[in-house]
């Protein structure tokens, strides 16, 4: 029984008009790029795009993404098959281990690891903090895939007479490519959108270019292009995940759940299998939280000024409880939109917000500083353009709970709760508004955490005066008085922890800075 | 509990039509089964019922109060119509209880005996209540979902293809179940089927529906005994189809001369080509005898209960006969062919019946 979208849209009227006012709020930072751009015109673009310094940090760019993708790909698989496959003791603490460095933001981890030696501000560096920030995200979706593996098909091709290593590369490879790939996908537009942890280390790329060409000419047409060729290189990206992804996932036939899997015993491999997963653990999670408690305790001494910590706190967590609230509340109609109407206009329309996001938040920021400077002059540095700033960065987070809450909810409650006599307003408060709160919730919950260590759009954007954890943190430590710093980035860190909870429930979705 | 009359009910999805043009009857305390294969529109036919849907053109008629037609149509929630979705719909953050109350008033769910009640009618512990629809059985929430539908007191109840989803143990229960919860209460029920069996066995009266339109409307043993036509045959079981030729009032075909009850319009029994309907079990073997046709055993398919025994015959074709009891032949042996009862005669093979017969054989 196939109902046509488009009557089921025009059912909708109110709803539809927001999620096209949202979609257009979300592509508007890179339409202002490509409008700049057309604008600059072509021999423009040459004499600002092709030069040498675009070269450079075009090569420092591409070197440090396809680096750390590979050690983030080595470790996040091996990681997640000792864990997932392997009769290695303790697998549920390894698991939580591997999540946790999520919790320690990556400019944190940078400052934690470049405030006790110096000398890591080089191209080994930069990789070597970044993969341990970023492989996570390569370790949970695979690790979710190593999980949904049916064993029936690892014993079908056993029972074919495949070896170990061939059941690996013929049988768990393949179906393992679509989490491999997504989890590298976010590696790598984390990567292009990273500015702190970069910025700390001193390893030149786009968005820290682009932040000292907006520092130095302000809105500049030098900042804005380079803010082109970086948005060019994340579509690039996302085209490239399409097309190599392919058909998405495999289905599992037959009914009933999966058994439990038998694990691969480890014999003599597990103790240095224990020392590789106690070593990455401890490069990605014992030597930040260390760094951070040697810098609370030589500082307590000379500088922490509780009220202003407190003072920031709380401003810190106002501005992400209303960013959270407003993110969600904009995530409601295109949400609701892409169950209750599927179709193309609202798959498109959900669409719009992915790509607008998948825009370096850095771009996003410049973005809205020019056109709030030049279009609505009286919003210029103020809250509301913050406000916009996160709700653009993060709106696919909510969206995607706000989605799967609504499908918790499917139209038949609506017709039975109809059938024994509710009305409209009952149906909503008795039905429809239980059902999809939790999932309203989670995704304020992950906007929330977001907000409060996002660190770019911030700088650019939050107001004279307005201090968050993050922007404090970075002022501190651009000023190189590590112990004013530690305090705030303990409270992010303390903050953070509970949405690797969440994260490793949606792993394929869940995060993009 | 009420009468439902629908009367030229017609509606269309897009450009497609999907009803056109339903009558249907079903009798105050009767219990109805529509039944139809996929895509036949019977769940479209509820959905107009229940008021989801409004019709496009046509009349629903519940109890003398016209709930659908040309003056607009009742709200849903206005019907005082129960309906119990293909899966139970159990709403998965109330209680069962709570489920079971979500049509009461207020005063009645904090008194709880009227859920009690219903629990007790629908054949579950009343200690059932406290619990998460999620912890239920399959079986157990499509009696949850019959009791939440009921405890409005509904002047109808609609169940979706309530045991579709249930394994074949299950659904021979909770189908038991149900249907002496509604006899109980002398409810007037629709119920949406594909499985003919359920149908027969479950329903007062069976309702067929095909292509969006009623093509018989009787109860089980006439629809199985004398259906409209050929393909309502194959549709409500196992069919026995063979060309004849009639003379005199005799069909003559390859099984020898049957006594036959006419089908087509009219009383006369035309002479000339026709088409006979044989169910499997009217079929009996005995051994050959001299001048009686021949028919060999191809394959025997041994259910325990009953065998069906392949036969290939000497025109060419082949029937399949249902047995009962362990005397059964084995495959290759020369069987002679009885038939007992009445055969059905249908006018000759038209265009729309080949299909029938493919499924037939």
């Amino acid at each position: 029984m196939s109902r046509a979208a488009a009557p089921v849209l025009r059912r909708h009227p109110v709803t539809l008009a927001l999620a096209v006012g949202v979609a257009a709020l979300a592509l508007l930072p890179l339409g202002y790029i490509a409008a700049y751009t057309v604008d600059v015109g072509w021999s423009g673009i040459e004499d600002l795009v092709f030069r040498p310094r675009v070269a450079e940090l075009l090569w420092n760019t591409a070197r440090l993404v396809a680096g750390t993708v590979a050690c983030c790909v080595v470790l996040g698989v091996g990681a997640a098959w000792l864990v997932e496959r392997s009769s290695v003791p303790l697998r549920r603490l390894w698991h939580v281990l591997l999540v946790a460095p999520l919790a320690v933001p990556a400019f944190v981890n940078s400052f934690a690891w470049i405030s006790l030696l110096p000398g890591l501000d080089t191209y080994t560096g930069a990789l070597l903090v970044v993969t341990l920030s970023y492989f996570p995200f390569v370790y949970l979706p695979v690790a979710a895939a190593f999980r949904g593996l049916d064993p029936a098909l690892e014993e079908t091709a056993r029972g074919l007479g495949l070896s170990s290593w061939a059941v690996f590369r013929r049988v768990h490879l393949p179906q393992l490519r679509v989490a491999v790939l997504g989890g590298s996908l976010l590696v790598a537009l984390h990567l292009l959108a990273e500015f702190g942890a970069l910025r700390m280390l001193r390893y030149p790329t786009f968005t820290t270019a682009i932040y000292d060409q907006y520092r130095a000419t302000f809105n500049g047409p030098g900042a804005t292009m380079l803010a082109g060729v970086l948005v060019l290189l994340c579509l690039l990206l996302l085209l490239a995940e399409l097309r190599l992804r392919g058909r998405r996932g495999y289905a599992r036939t037959g009914h009933g759940a999966a058994r439990p899997v038998r694990p691969v015993p480890l014999r003599w491999l597990t103790v240095p299998s224990l020392a590789a997963l106690a070593g990455l653990v401890g490069l990605a999670l014992v030597v930040p939280l260390a760094s951070l408690a040697y810098w609370m305790v030589t500082g307590s001494s000379t500088a922490v000024d509780v009220p202003t910590v407190v003072t920031t706190t709380g401003t810190t967590l106002a501005l992400g409880a209303g960013a959270a609230l407003l993110t969600v509340a904009l995530a409601v109609p295109t949400g609701w939109l892409a169950v209750r109407a599927r179709g193309r206009v609202s798959t498109l329309l959900e669409r719009s917000t992915y790509l607008g996001s998948s825009v370096p938040g850095i771009v996003i920021a410049l973005a809205l500083v020019t056109i709030s400077i030049r279009v609505t002059p009286w919003l210029y540095q103020t809250v509301p353009v913050l406000l916009a700033a996160y709700v653009v960065l993060f709106l696919p987070r909510a969206i995607v709970t706000v989605r799967s809450a609504v499908e918790q909810s499917p139209p038949l409650y609506d017709d039975v709760a109809a059938s024994l006599g509710a009305s409209a307003p009952d149906r909503l408060r008795r039905v429809t508004l239980p059902l999809i709160a939790p999932g309203l919730g989670a995704g304020a919950a992950l906007v929330f955490l977001a907000v409060v260590t996002e660190l770019t759009a911030t700088l650019l954007l939050a107001p004279t005066g307005t201090t968050t954890l993050a922007t404090a943190f970075w002022s501190a430590s651009s000023a190189l008085e590590y112990g004013v710093a530690a305090p705030y980035a303990v409270i992010m860190v303390l903050l953070s922890a509970p949405a690797t909870v969440l994260l490793s429930r949606d792993a394929r979705r869940g995060s993009t800075t | 509990m009420s009468s439902l009359t629908v009367k030229d009910l017609t509606k269309s999805f897009a450009a497609t039509p999907v009803l056109t043009g339903v009558d249907l009857h079903v009798p105050s305390g009767s219990l109805t089964a529509l039944l139809g294969p996929s895509g036949c529109g019977k769940t479209t036919l509820l959905r107009l019922i229940a008021g989801f849907d409004d019709p496009d053109s046509g009349t629903v008629t519940v109890g003398g109060r016209e709930v659908a037609g040309a003056r607009g149509s009742v709200a849903a929630r206005r019907r005082g119509i129960g309906f119990v979705p293909q899966e139970g719909g159990l709403f998965p953050h109330l209680s069962v209880a709570r489920n079971i109350g979500f049509g009461l008033s207020r005063r009645q769910r904090r008194d709880g005996a009227r859920v009690r009640e219903l629990l007790d009618l629908v054949g579950l512990d009343a200690g059932l209540g406290e619990r998460a629809p999620h912890q239920l059985s399959g079986g157990q929430q499509q009696r949850v979902a019959l009791a939440r539908a009921l405890a409005p007191e509904p002047s109808l109840v609609l169940l979706d293809e309530p045991f579709s989803s249930l394994d074949a143990s299950l659904r021979d229960e909770t189908r038991v179940a149900v249907a002496s919860a509604l006899a109980a209460i002398g409810a007037t029920a629709v119920l949406v089927t594909h499985d003919q069996a359920e149908a027969l066995s479950i329903a007062d009266q069976v309702a067929v529906l095909r292509h969006g339109r009623l093509v018989q409307l009787t109860d089980p043993r006439t629809l199985y005994r004398r259906p409209t036509d050929l393909d309502v045959a194959a549709f409500v079981g196992e069919a026995v189809v063979l060309d004849a030729d009639v003379r005199s009032g005799v069909a003559h075909c390859v099984l020898g001369e049957l006594a036959g009850e006419w089908a087509g319009p009219g009383d006369v029994f035309p002479e000339g080509p026709a088409r006979v309907l044989l169910r499997p079990e009217q079929l009996r073997l005995v051994a050959p005898a001299p001048g009686a046709p021949v028919a060999r055993v191809r394959r025997v398919d041994f259910y325990g209960h009953d065998s069906r025994v392949w036969l290939d015959l000497p025109d060419g074709g082949s029937v399949s006969a249902r047995l009962e009891g362990a005397d059964v032949p084995s495959a290759g042996d020369d069987v002679a062919i009885s038939v007992h009862g009445v055969a059905r005669v249908f006018p000759p093979q038209a265009a729309e019946d080949r299909g029938a017969t493919a499924a037939a054989r």
